[in-house]
This record gives C-alpha cells, structure tokens and sequence, in this order.
C-alpha cells in the first residue's frame, strides 16, 4: 500500500523540513551538553591518564594537585625517588595565569614538564629544545608558533602547537620546563626584592654584630640568620613510577608510613576528579539535558497534534473509505519518526561543524549518541500519541462537516 | 426482477430531549434497484442528510433496519464492522469532492482499492480505467488543487465506484458547480448506475437536472412524504 505519510510530507515539504529543522537545533543542544560532560571528564582526566604515573603524592590530607592546592618542597622528589622500588619521581607543577594579551583575556594552565614533551601530541611545530623561554601551546589557546608571551620576567617563544591538552577547567595548557615554570609561579615582583634587600640590612645594621664579641648562639637565632620572608619554591606534587617488580600497593603501604604526605594511586586521583570535580557539573548537565529533551517531546507533541489537526477532514474521509486504525495511526508516527530521525540526523551531521567552536571541548561518544537516539525515537513515539488520539475520536461524518 | 442495493424499514432517529426533541428521521422506508438513480429532494431540516448518513452507515439510527444487497447491516444495531462493509459495499460522492490534498488524481482512486486489500498494480490500472473513463486521463497526475472543480468532482466519483460498490451516496453532488458542469455529474451518475449497476442515492436541492433520476421522493419533518 502507498506510504501517505511519506506522500503527505512531500506535500508539506516545505513545512516538514521547517519542524524538522527546528527540532534539530533543540537535540543539536542536548547533543552537545552530553558532549560536554565527556569533554569534561575527558579534559579533568587529562593529565592523569597521559602522564603515565602509578602514584601521585600530595601534601599532607590534601586531594592535591587539582582538586585543591598541594604544596610540597621542592626536594620531595629526591626523598621519594631513594624508596626502594621507585622507579622514577617527577615533580609536578601546574598553574593557570590569565593574561590580557592581544586584546582577549588569555587563560592558561602552565605546566612543568621534566622532559622535552616529545610525549605529547604536537600536531605543528616542535617539541621542547632549550632548558628555558620555550613553550609548547595547546591550540585552543591560539598562540602560533613564534608568538612571544611575557610570563614573570621573562618572554617565552611558542615553538609547537598540541591538540586538545586542557586543565580540568578547560583552559588551554602550555608546557614549558620544570625550572620555569616554577620561576613564573613564584615569580617576586622587582620592588618586593628590594624591600626585602633592605629590611635585611636594616636588621643588619640594628645588630650588635662588628661591635661587640661574637656571641654565635645570638646571632644564629637573631631576625637576619632567619630565612627570607620570600616564599622557596614549592613544587604541587611527585609522580612516582613503581619498578614493575614492585607492586603499587607495596609502595602505597611505604608511604603511608611518611607522615607529611599524602599519596593517591592514579585510580584514586581519577575518583576524586570525577566525584568533586565533574560531579556537580555532571548533575547540572543532566538537569538541562532533561528539561531540553522534555522540551523537545512537548515541541513534538504540539506540532505533530497540530499537524494532525491539519489532516482531520483527511483522516475522516480515510474512515469514511474504509481506512483501518492501523493505516492512520501508521501515517501520524511514521511522520513523528521522519521527523524526529530526520531531525537526529541533521543535529549530528551539523554538530560537527558547530562543536568545535564551543568554548569547552563536546566529545560525541557513540554509546551517548545511540543512547540519544533510542531516546528521540522514544519521545517521537510519545509525541504523536496526542495526534492519534484527536485522529482516533474524529468521525467519518466530519467529512460533511 | 430487479436486485434490490437498498432497503430501508421504518427507520428513526431523534435529536435533543423533551422540549427541544426533533424527529428527524420519522419512520422512513424505501427500496432502491441496482441500477436504478433516486433523487432526494426536500428543504433544509426535512432530514435528507440525517437520512443519507445513516444509510452510509455514518451516523447510527434510532431504530428501524437497513438492507444494504443481501446483508442486513442495521437491525435496531449494527450487525456488522461498518467500517469494512463501507469500504466494500458503499460509495460516497459530497458537495465537495474531499480528495485526499496529497495525492494525486489516479493515487486517491488508487487508495480506496488498496485500502480494500488490492495489490498496487491491479488498483493502478483500474484507477487510471476510472479516470479514463471519466475523460480525465490528461490529469491522473495532477494534484488536487490543479483540477477544477468539474474534474476533482469527476475523480471523488471515479474514487466512489473504486471497489465496485452496490450503493453509491451522493450528498448535494452539484452544489459548487455551474449549471452545465452540475448537469454533466448528474448524467455522468445516471451513467454509473446503469453501466456499473449501482443503487444510487442522490441528495439535491438542483431542479435544474430533475429529468435524470429514474425515482424521486421528497422529505418533509422527517417523513418521505412523496414517491
């Protein structure tokens, strides 16, 4: 038998595509927020996942580094890499700077890295060759290569662009050395030098020292034996890599034996990202995505109850020749399905094009998408319910109507 | 001895409550031939449409009892699925020709046989017959909205015989047609129900055309009060 729905659609292209159109850019959006929460997992995981270490060790009862601020000293590393069954401790430094650069507010999450970053997807120009001022930049940061940045004191020269590297908070990242990024993150302003080079020899000069007999216990406990008021440099974390002949709970257990840190194995820090961090947003994107896709049901319901209404002296004159319930009901889903398939269909198809260009990173997961998709076939089935209804209550006699 | 398409005894039909009570179908009985055409003539409210409609099997009488061939269809009740005896059984032609808006000339034929369980090429061929038949071969494509009024009328009548039915209802046929394209539906339903040996009904208020049907009765408060 003839498809009317499909006729009745080329009938009403004009109109069909316009609702289809519609109903695309309501799911293009709910897409896009479910691309949004795996963006954000995938970007708070990150640095987790690519770094390749076993253990992360943090300051003392801290969910450092990026759940809250860890401070550790800067020797950590070495303390950590003498256990015996560490391979290697590499400390982590990680801070975000936000610049007014070329008329934009530039935000960007600095990163320490122990070695050249050869490891890390640089999709132009290079990895990292000198041991200062050279910088990797993510390209979401759009920074090309050759730009120079001020950061501290010193000028940094992009010399490679990676792909999709951003801090859990969806700042781009930039790597530069171990060395400076810890000069840029405790960078002292020139004035604040000066102020303290001078309340030295203030304390100095206030000091019997020079003017009497040397009395060495008062002066090593006098106000300019003691350290600077500047802060050392602190690093945020050290990653520990465990010699495959240990096991990570075998050096778990040494740790915790240490009584001023705190160590995560990668598993853990990957929980405290998604349970703290990603969770709210997580709940809040759910939130949204639900009023979207009721939003969506009721659009569809209204239209496709319009539409039927559009079609009650058709669908009465369909009774009055004998039509069955099945042919008519069949005519006002399929149209329902068209619609809302048709309407999937375009949403992905210029998802593509438009997710790029969203500040945060979508990630389309195809079990998301199916998963979508048995939903938009779900509710177009609901949505022509209304329909079916009002066509199920007409008369054959309305024809005379 | 003519076959009878139609029977009709003592049927009623009653609208509203104590005093706002209207008879509007007051004991009604006729016979109609196959192959005969009757007009039913009558003012406004003389019951002419409720009549039509209950023969059709669209509205349900009161009481009383329709024949429709050799199958009692209504016996103070339905005694059968109207709809699928409408679909085999029953034309129907209105004032206005109702065509289905997304479908061409030859498809709206078309689906009343496919409706009706014929296989696509089987309908198609005896559709695009029909519109021949009615000189409308140069349109069976055309949509609706492209036909006049004359040719959408000619494709609702095409569409009524469809699936050769024993009794074809005409409601007010030629209300929205001119005087020569209203007489020419007139004769072309004279012609169906000779060639195709259909009972056909005709509801009219056209004087013009009088001279085409083979029995004509009049209705008045709900009674056939003249054959």
């Amino acid at each position: 038998m003839m498809n009317l729905a499909f006729r009745d659609i080329k009938y009403n292209f004009g109109r069909f595509l316009l609702t289809t159109a519609g109903i695309s850019l309501l799911l293009m959006v709910v897409m896009g927020m479910g691309g949004i929460y795996r963006g954000l997992i995938q970007e708070a995981t990150l640095i987790i996942d690519r770094s390749g270490a076993d253990i992360w060790v943090v300051q003392r009862n801290t969910k450092g580094p990026f759940a809250e601020v860890s401070k550790l000293p800067r020797q950590m590393e070495y303390r950590l890499e003498a256990i015996d069954g560490v391979d290697s401790a590499e400390p982590f430094v990680s801070h975000t700077v936000q610049r007014d650069f070329q008329k934009r507010v530039l935000r960007l999450t600095i990163q320490g890295l122990p070695d050249n970053g050869a490891w890390l997807p640089i999709i132009q120009g290079r990895a990292l060759q000198n041991g200062h001022y050279e910088m990797l930049a993510d390209k979401s940061a759009k920074l090309p290569v050759g730009t120079t940045l001020l950061l501290g004191k010193d000028t940094f020269t992009v010399v490679g662009i990676t792909d999709r590297m951003n801090s859990p908070a969806g700042d781009a990242m930039v790597f530069v050395s171990l060395n400076d990024a810890l000069t840029i993150q405790f960078d002292t302003p020139a004035e604040a030098i000066r102020n303290e080079r001078n309340a030295r020899l203030r304390r100095f000069d206030n000091s019997s020292y020079g003017s009497t007999s040397v009395d060495h216990g008062e002066t090593l406990s006098s106000e300019s034996a003691r350290p600077a008021a500047l802060p050392e440099q602190q690093i945020s974390a050290v990653l520990l890599k465990v010699n495959p002949a240990y096991s990570v709970e075998e050096i778990m257990a040494k740790l915790k034996t240490l009584p001023d840190i705190t160590a995560y194995t990668s598993q853990e820090q990957r929980q405290i990202m998604l349970s703290g961090f990603v969770a709210r947003s997580r709940k809040q994107l759910l939130l949204f995505r639900t009023i979207l896709i009721t939003v969506s049901t009721v659009v569809m319901t209204l239209i496709l109850y319009t539409l039927t209404l559009d079609k009650l002296h058709s669908i009465a004159m369909l009774k009055l020749i004998g039509a069955g319930n099945s042919v008519i009901i069949g005519m006002i889903m399929q149209q329902s399905l068209a619609i809302g398939v048709l309407a999937f269909g375009i949403a992905r198809f210029f998802g593509q094009w438009v997710y790029p260009h969203f500040p945060r990173r979508v990630v389309l997961v195809s079990g998301d998408l199916w998963l979508l998709f048995g939903i938009v076939i779900g509710i177009s089935i609901l949505a022509s319910v209304a329909g079916i209804i009002k066509a199920m209550r007409t008369n054959a006699g309305e024809v005379l109507s | 001895m003519k076959r009878i398409a139609l029977t009709a005894e003592n049927l009623c039909k009653t609208y509203g409550k104590d005093n706002t009570k209207v008879h509007a179908l007051n004991d009604v009985s006729l016979t109609l031939h196959a192959g005969e055409i009757a007009a039913l003539l009558g003012p406004s409210g003389a019951g002419k449409s409720t009549l039509l409609t209950s023969l059709g099997l669209i509205q349900q009488p009161d009481s009383g009892k329709i024949i429709i061939g050799d199958e009692t269809v209504f016996d103070n009740g339905y005694k059968t699925n109207i709809r699928a005896f409408r679909r085999n059984h029953i034309g129907f032609v209105f004032q206005k020709a109702n065509l289905l808006p997304f479908l061409s000339a030859v498809d709206n034929v078309r689906l009343a046989m496919e409706i009706n369980d014929v296989s696509g090429k089987a309908a198609k061929e005896r559709a695009e017959e029909l519109l021949a038949k009615f000189d409308l071969s140069g349109r069976k494509n055309f949509m609706p909205k492209e036909l006049s009024g004359g040719q959408q009328q000619r494709v609702a009548i095409a569409r009524a015989l469809a699936n050769t039915p024993e009794l074809l209802l005409a409601d007010e046929p030629t209300a929205a047609l001119d005087s020569v394209m209203g007489r020419k539906v007139m004769e072309l339903l004279k012609q169906v129900a000779h060639e195709h040996n259909t009972g056909v009904l005709v509801v009219t208020h056209d004087h013009r055309a009088i001279d085409v049907f083979d029995r004509i009765w009049v209705m008045e408060d709900g009674r056939i009060k003249e054959k």
